[in-house]
């Protein structure tokens, strides 16, 4: 649907976006995510046509938008609809900033009237039509600003960091809403977060931006437990990196020597290669010592010393040095009930097939 | 001080009887300056949305000039002014010197700067979001001014009324261009000087009063204006009126 070839912008003498190539497909739920300042809204604001690129093309259903006149890109841009990070709302009623987009296309008033509600049920804002919009609450204008996007019934719809500003509530509001669209009238969507969590509920697909470029695209299994890099790993939120060297490979079945252990891994890079090692940190097991059983289903177990506890909302973030430094995320309770504490010896667990190994190109 | 009290009750009097000369000089003052404010407004509104929507080479010096001339003396104004009316002066043959329409042109060119300068503001009050996300809603060029313009608009009618309140206070263009003729050319602001000058105090200040009462209607229609607007808006009008 959106193809992209070479895309970048320039502005005041800085790269915000370089040679960008995507493609993003009719319906799906398509994710920016990327550190602030990566570039993520610069991207959308380019498809919703909002600014010209200095380099490459975005052709939208075959039509070169770069080289159209504005008309063209008028008409291209009525197909699709944004919502900002930080809603703007009109002076006047909710329903008057819904109906907005509806009056610029000529449309009926009779129409109007009949589509403004039906837009402001579905974000379930009917019974504040007539309240001056400027008095709602955060969330509720950024609900205005779905609904206002939603009536002119887009092919696209663009959503820059929608939760960036809103409360848990109001955040899973509106992930909920932007899946039922989705669901409900197959509009595309694209969105950009610098929430992960969010990245990987909402998306089919992701594409991770870091200083502006496009590092990789993937569904959110790609993106979350085979990252290509050690940014990308860092980004969605593996500590645990380590370097290493496969030893035997049978048949897909690894032996790789990280020093000062060896690793079972599933991987098909073969003997003799330089690898780098990406472990999620809730893939981690952890267990006492002196506990009955110290085996678990893991393959690979490794002691260590636990160096650093920082609370992440109801899990800890456990650092363990096993010779190389090791993450692992457990539940309060289980930190609790093991007696766990900087300085406790603990036995670190990891199945072969959790680990993510890619060659090392240094 | 009793020729002031006295001089106070008199001009009293001279309002509340309706005296036909002070009512005349009111009513032509009143029209004047409103002619003038019209006039400014359908000028100034266009050209302050021209200037903010359109990035040019020298915008910046262009508004910094706009803005030293809202301070520019009355007098001077006049004096220019005279001189292209006069009846050697390049719009000599139009007739305009001494005329209430030469008063209007003289005020409408005094007001354009004020009213301009503060249009622009306004225009720049407005969230760049709002043009954002007008145009991501699918508005035109000509859709998208059009209504960052009404969403200015408080701003923009207290910008006007600003404008109107510096026509109807200002004596140096009324003095040089209208001339001061009785029935015809004198203003509210000519009169009490010249009345002031043979010693009448009680018909000075009688249209004092009438000046002053004009006054209080602008800052209370600015106080309603403005009791409207956001912060930012109300403090590019130099900050909230209470």
């Amino acid at each position: 649907m959106i193809r992209i070839a070479g895309l970048s912008r320039r502005a005041g003498g800085k790269t915000i976006l370089e040679s960008i190539d995507l493609e993003i497909h009719r319906g799906e739920i398509f994710t920016f995510i990327g550190p602030s300042g990566s570039g993520k809204t610069t991207v959308l604001r380019l498809i919703d046509l909002l600014d010209m690129p200095t380099g490459g093309t975005i052709m939208f259903d075959g039509t070169d938008t770069a080289a159209s006149d504005e008309g063209v890109r008028l008409s291209i841009r009525r197909r699709m609809a944004m919502v900002f990070q930080r809603p703007a709302v009109l002076n006047t009623t909710v329903a008057g900033n819904v109906a907005f987009g509806l009056k610029f296309r000529g449309m009926e008033k009779s129409e109007i009237d009949s589509r403004v509600p039906e837009a402001l049920d579905i974000v379930g804002l009917l019974h504040l039509a007539n309240r001056k919009a400027v008095t709602l609450s955060g969330g509720e204008m950024q609900r205005v600003a779905i609904a206002r996007a939603l009536v002119t019934r887009p092919e696209v719809l663009l959503l820059d960091e929608p939760t960036a500003n809103l409360d848990p509530v109001n955040s899973e509001l509106i992930e909920s809403l932007i899946l039922r669209v989705n669901r409900q009238f197959q509009t595309t969507i694209i969105l950009s977060t610098h929430d992960m969590i969010q990245g990987q509920r909402l998306a089919d697909r992701i594409g991770v931006i870091i200083d502006g470029r496009i590092v990789q695209v993937g569904t959110t299994n790609d993106i979350f437990y085979q990252p290509v890099g050690k940014d990308i790993a860092r980004l969605v939120g593996i500590d645990t990196n380590l370097k290493g060297m496969v030893k035997t490979n049978d048949r897909g079945h690894a032996e790789i020597d990280i020093g000062d252990s060896i690793f079972e891994a599933i991987t098909s890079v073969s003997a003799g290669q330089r690898v780098a090692l990406y472990i999620r940190p809730e893939e981690v097991t952890l267990i006492l010592p002196d506990s009955i059983s110290c085996k678990t289903s893991a393959r690979n177990h490794l002691s260590g010393i636990i160096t650093k506890m920082v609370q992440f909302g109801p899990f800890i973030r456990v650092t363990v040095d096993c010779g190389s430094p090791l993450t692992a995320l457990i539940t309060r309770r289980s930190c609790s009930e093991l007696g766990l504490a900087v300085g406790t010896v603990v036995i670190a667990g990891v199945k072969a097939t959790a680990i993510h190994v890619i060659p090392d190109l240094g | 001080m009793s020729e002031i009290v006295s001089g106070f009750f008199q001009a009293i009097n001279l309002i509340v009887t309706l005296n036909p000369e002070v009512m005349q000089i009111a009513a032509l003052s009143l029209f004047i300056s409103l002619a003038a404010s019209i006039i400014a407004a359908v000028i100034s509104i266009p050209l302050g949305g021209l200037i903010h929507f359109h990035e040019f080479r020298g915008k910046r010096v262009l508004v910094v000039l706009i803005q030293t001339l809202y301070s520019v003396p009355t007098v001077v104004v006049g004096l220019v002014l005279y001189l292209m009316l006069s009846r050697s002066g390049p719009l000599g043959v139009f007739g305009l010197l001494f005329t209430p329409e030469g008063m209007v042109l003289g005020q409408t060119v005094l007001v354009i700067p004020i009213m301009t300068g503060l249009v622009i503001a306004a225009l720049g009050g407005v969230d760049r979001n709002i043009s954002d996300t007008l145009i991501s809603l699918g508005a035109t060029g000509f859709q998208t001014i059009v209504q960052v313009i009404r969403e200015a608009r408080l701003a923009i009618l207290s910008a006007v009324v600003l404008g109107f309140g510096r026509a109807i206070s200002e004596v140096g263009v009324a003095m040089m261009i209208g001339g001061n003729i009785r029935d015809a050319t004198r203003v509210l602001t000519t009169a009490i000087a010249l009345q002031t000058g043979i010693g009448d105090f009680p018909f000075s200040i009688a249209l004092g009063i009438i000046l002053l009462l004009i006054a209080l209607v602008i800052v209370i229609i600015l106080n309603l204006i403005t009791s409207g607007l956001s912060v930012e808006s109300q403090q590019v009008l130099g900050g909230p009126r209470t």
